[in-house]
């Protein structure tokens, strides 16, 4: 063997060589890869392996819009067919970010037009959209399927029609959530008559009435339809006729669960339900009250997504229908449901996986209810297997949180929110800290981590001796010195979003991650010790780092800063609003 | 099962007792016999070991109490300008302060104290004095409309929540506005981390309920209970009931010790559960009677008037004590009587 070649890893040599397999198989081969990690990987390997990676490769996932532009994403992968965005910081969902922040979609759509002409899917999130963009995709783009927009702003009903007049192909129209201008419901009629592709259809989160006639039309041609959440303004007699015509469906958000009932027609809801034999997400369910909740028990049999987080239910109209619920593996719900209900959780649904408690009341303080450690505490006896939760709830104890950690080891998600900020431990008055630090102790996958309460630098000193797979941190009203921060920065090796407000963390803190902001996604600081110093140190030290700096409106004493900080191959944003400065 | 029923259609029937959701007699206290462990909120039990006169800036407790107690009886409905506690917040200053209340400081601006303040200003103690009952602490919320009472007591009472007992004790306000904050509540933004889109959602839902003048809609009707002696408020929705004694049944469960008493009701579906004989025998049975203030702002007794008109007239419910409400009782019945 050649000497220079020996010294080379076994690998390379291998691959050195002219390629064993013809590029078009190694294509193919790569082509079957599904994740975007595991892509990422290939395309390192070696150069015949990243232009086959690039050349195969259908689905991009962006994070963060900013980190490249669509020039190098179009360059690099030619073949794309389907998009992902993430646009804005994810504290804008929580008013955080001003308006036109940016994280607009039309840019990219032009370029689109021109390199992925046969674009079929494209999924964003807080992002904006104009009804022109919506209507530029809808012409441009004649193969397109697939529009799933989250969070996102800046269009209306408008554009929505603009889609279902001429999206000949769709397959999937998913609208959820997004701050958005509700003219009509007109837009659904828009579906031409001869229109019969639809698989997907969200318009749960829509507030303006549509046509029932031409949803049932619609609903009835689609016999593809999988998945169909109607919005608020749809009636149970009305969802009732919906049903008979999709008993199929496998993903079902229902409109209103109020309306005055003959018998009859609560027999006929109740006979639907029962038809619908794939049922494995249930959501909607605005206004039920326990009086036409039963006629949904016959559909639940095989539900592993129960999603009650708009149905102010209380504890035992929870219990009864959880009784029916035994395969469920994701729960979402309100706070009314209060500690009994979750009782009835931790008794019902051992395969659980994933809950979410909302509260119902966020802003009013007069009222106390909601859950509690014993809650928690009931689920976590209950479903060993729980890896998710996202818990809104009024007290908690480091106690409670260490014993739900030692129930559950499995956890990959733990987001703790005691709504009021700094509030101790409510039984021993003491921070928080050991809660955080049992989870982390204890829960050796934990990707995402979101603390709260009162706590010091020591929960950080935890966070970073112990959480070596946390990924995603978030932090508010917390820690007490730059320590706090620099624990974290230098200790988790897997870090890639941390999002901070109103911490004691100064200049300091933030340029002790000078070496790591370059491996992770972004950075968010608001309302802490940071001064505009401190980001142009930061922006000159590292010029891979876009850093942006927003004056805190909300802030008293008007020194304080917004400030986001992220890598990106495609330099400064050109397109930043006049309130962000880029340094 | 037959189908359940929203009221009008086919006649109420006993069925809709089973589906409307109110929670069987039958059921322990502890609600589905989850072995939860009964909590004390209330420290109803503590009651006989409280002192009054323990209460700092006391001065003569006893004559207070029985001047106030006086007033109480003599309290009339529906006082020309007179609102519901809440609104008070704004009419502070025509409120007299009892001088000796002005133990609690943040009683003056009626907000929210920070967490050191409701730390130090409160202690069991103090609270206890709220739950024995018989203080003006808490009857103005009840009686509402008396100036007197309602200004000083009610901020306090709202501010109990601080650090009531060990059990049930949350620092509802550790960091929020200072003493003497204007009535606006000082809210952190995008604190808590909720998506605009819903809290924009719930908020729809419930402000429905909380309109002055429009009718409850279609939906959920949330309303407020309160508690004389509890420490904080909760949270019912009226369409989950179809009488008086489903209502009767559930607040019972939420506000463990409270009876409404022997709430007659017969199965037959009546609309109306409640007689006025039957009230009267209310008052003598039980500790607590159940009130409510109207569309007017006047509070009346619970169960005066047909079921569907109570949902719809009801703004708040609160449970007063029996003793509080002796004068109430016959000027509901008159009231609803001019009215008819």
């Amino acid at each position: 063997m050649d000497p220079k070649r020996a010294r080379e890893s076994p690998e390379s040599a291998v691959l050195s060589r002219p390629s064993a397999f013809p590029d078009e198989v190694l294509e193919r081969i790569l082509s079957l890869l599904d994740t975007h990690k595991d892509r990422s990987s290939a395309s390192l390997v070696s150069k015949a392996w990243y232009h086959a990676e690039r050349w195969s490769r259908a689905r991009v996932f962006i994070g963060n819009c900013y980190s490249v532009s669509a020039e190098i994403l179009v360059r690099r992968f030619p073949n794309i067919r389907s998009v992902t965005l993430k646009g804005k910081p994810r504290f804008s969902d929580f008013n955080l970010v001003p308006q036109n922040w940016g994280a607009d979609i039309h840019s990219w759509l032009l370029v689109f037009a021109e390199h992925y002409p046969s674009l079929e899917e494209l999924r964003l999130k807080r992002m904006t959209v104009t009804d022109q963009s919506l209507e530029f995709l809808a012409l441009k783009f004649p193969n397109f399927k697939s529009l799933s927009l989250l969070s996102c702003d800046g269009f209306s009903t408008d554009g929505l029609s603009a889609i279902a007049t001429h999206c000949r192909n769709l397959t999937e129209l998913d609208i959820q959530e997004n701050g958005i201008d509700d003219i009509s419901g007109n837009w659904l009629n828009c579906f031409p008559d001869n229109f019969t592709s639809l698989e997907v259809l969200n318009f749960a989160s829509l507030n303006s009435e549509v046509n029932f006639d031409s949803l049932e039309r619609l609903v009835t041609r689609c016999n593809l339809l999988r998945i169909l959440k109607v919005n608020k303004t749809i009636t149970l007699d009305q969802l009732q006729r919906l049903l008979v015509r999709a008993p199929w469906l496998t993903e079902l958000g229902t409109g209103s669960f109020i309306q005055e009932l003959t018998p009859r027609q609560y027999a006929d809801l109740e006979t639907s339900f029962k038809g619908c034999r794939n049922l494995q997400t249930l959501s909607g369910l605005s206004e039920a009250t326990a009086l036409y909740l039963p006629a949904l028990y016959p559909a639940c049999a095989n539900l592993t997504f129960l999603n009650l987080s708009y149905a102010a239910l209380q504890s035992e109209e929870l219990a009864r229908l959880l009784a029916y619920c035994a395969h469920l593996r994701r729960l979402w719900v309100l706070d009314t449901v209060e500690d009994k209900g979750l009782e009835a959780v931790g008794q019902n649904c051992p395969l659980l996986e994933e809950l979410r408690v909302f509260p119902s009341d966020p802003f009013d303080e007069e009222i106390v209810h909601g859950v509690t450690e014993l809650g928690f505490l009931a689920v976590s006896y209950g479903c060993r297997k729980l890896r998710y939760v996202l818990y809104f709830c009024r007290q908690m104890t480091n106690a409670a949180v260490a014993t739900i950690v030692r129930n559950c080891p499995d956890f990959t998600h733990f987001r703790l929110c005691i709504m009021n900020p700094g509030q101790p431990d409510y039984l021993t008055r003491e921070p928080m800290d050991e809660a955080f630090g049992a989870v982390v102790k204890n829960c050796p996958k934990l990707q995402r981590l979101a603390v709260s309460g009162l706590l010091t630098d020591l929960t950080f000193e935890y966070i970073g001796t112990f959480a070596k797979n946390l990924e995603t941190l978030s932090v508010a009203f917390a820690g007490s010195s730059d320590l706090g921060m620099q624990c974290v920065l230098e200790g988790c090796p897997k870090l890639r979003k941390l999002e901070i407000r109103d911490c004691p963390f100064g200049n300091k803190a933030l340029l002790s991650g000078l070496e790591k902001y370059e491996s992770m996604r972004s950075l968010w600081m608001s309302a802490c010790k940071i001064t505009m110093n401190g980001c142009r140190l930061l922006a000159r030290k590292m010029p891979r780092l876009n850093v942006e700096v927003m004056k805190d409106e909300e802030s008293n004493d008007g020194q304080s800063y917004k400030v986001y900080v992220y890598r990106s191959v495609a330099g400064p944003r050109r397109d930043a609003p006049p309130f962000v400065l880029t340094l | 099962m037959s189908p359940p029923l929203l009221g009008a259609e086919e006649g109420g029937t006993s069925d809709v007792t089973k589906v409307a959701g109110s929670p069987s007699s039958k059921d322990s206290p502890d609600g589905l016999g989850l072995g939860l462990k009964e909590r004390n909120y209330l420290g109803l039990s503590d009651c006989s070991s409280v002192d009054s006169s323990t209460v700092s800036g006391q001065s003569d407790p006893e004559a207070q109490n029985n001047k106030l107690n006086l007033k109480a009886t003599e309290l009339r409905l529906g006082l020309p300008g007179s609102q519901s506690p809440e609104r008070d917040l704004d009419e502070k200053p025509l409120f007299p302060l009892l001088p000796s209340k002005d133990g609690i400081k943040t009683v003056v601006s009626g907000n929210k104290r920070g967490f050191s303040d409701a730390i130090d200003g409160f202690s069991d103690k103090k609270w206890m004095f709220h739950s024995a009952g018989t203080d003006e602490g808490t009857q103005p919320l009840g009686q509402g409309k008396f100036p007197a009472n309602a200004g000083p007591k009610q901020p306090a009472t709202k501010e109990v929540p601080a650090k009531p007992l060990p059990e049930r004790a949350n620092g509802i306000n550790p960091s929020r506005a200072a003493n003497n904050a204007p009535a606006a509540k000082a809210q952190v933004i995008g604190w808590p981390p909720v998506r605009s889109f819903r809290k924009n959602t719930l908020a729809t839902t419930s402000k429905d309920n909380d309109e002055v003048d429009g009718k409850p809609g279609p939906g959920a009707l949330f309303i407020k209970v309160s508690m004389d002696g509890a420490p904080y408020l909760r949270k019912v929705d009226l369409r989950n009931y179809s009488k008086y004694y489903e209502l009767s049944v559930a607040l019972e469960k939420m506000f463990s010790g409270f009876t409404i008493g022997q709430c007659g009701t017969n199965g037959t579906g009546g609309r109306e559960s409640m007689s006025e004989s039957k009230l009267k025998d209310l008052l003598h049975g039980s500790d607590y009677v159940l009130t409510y203030e109207d569309k007017d702002g006047d509070w009346m007794l619970v169960g005066d008037v047909p079921w569907e008109m109570f949902i719809e007239s009801c703004k708040r419910l609160k449970i007063m004590k029996s003793s509080d409400a002796i004068g109430l009782a016959p000027r509901a019945t008159e009231k609803s009587k001019a009215r008819n």
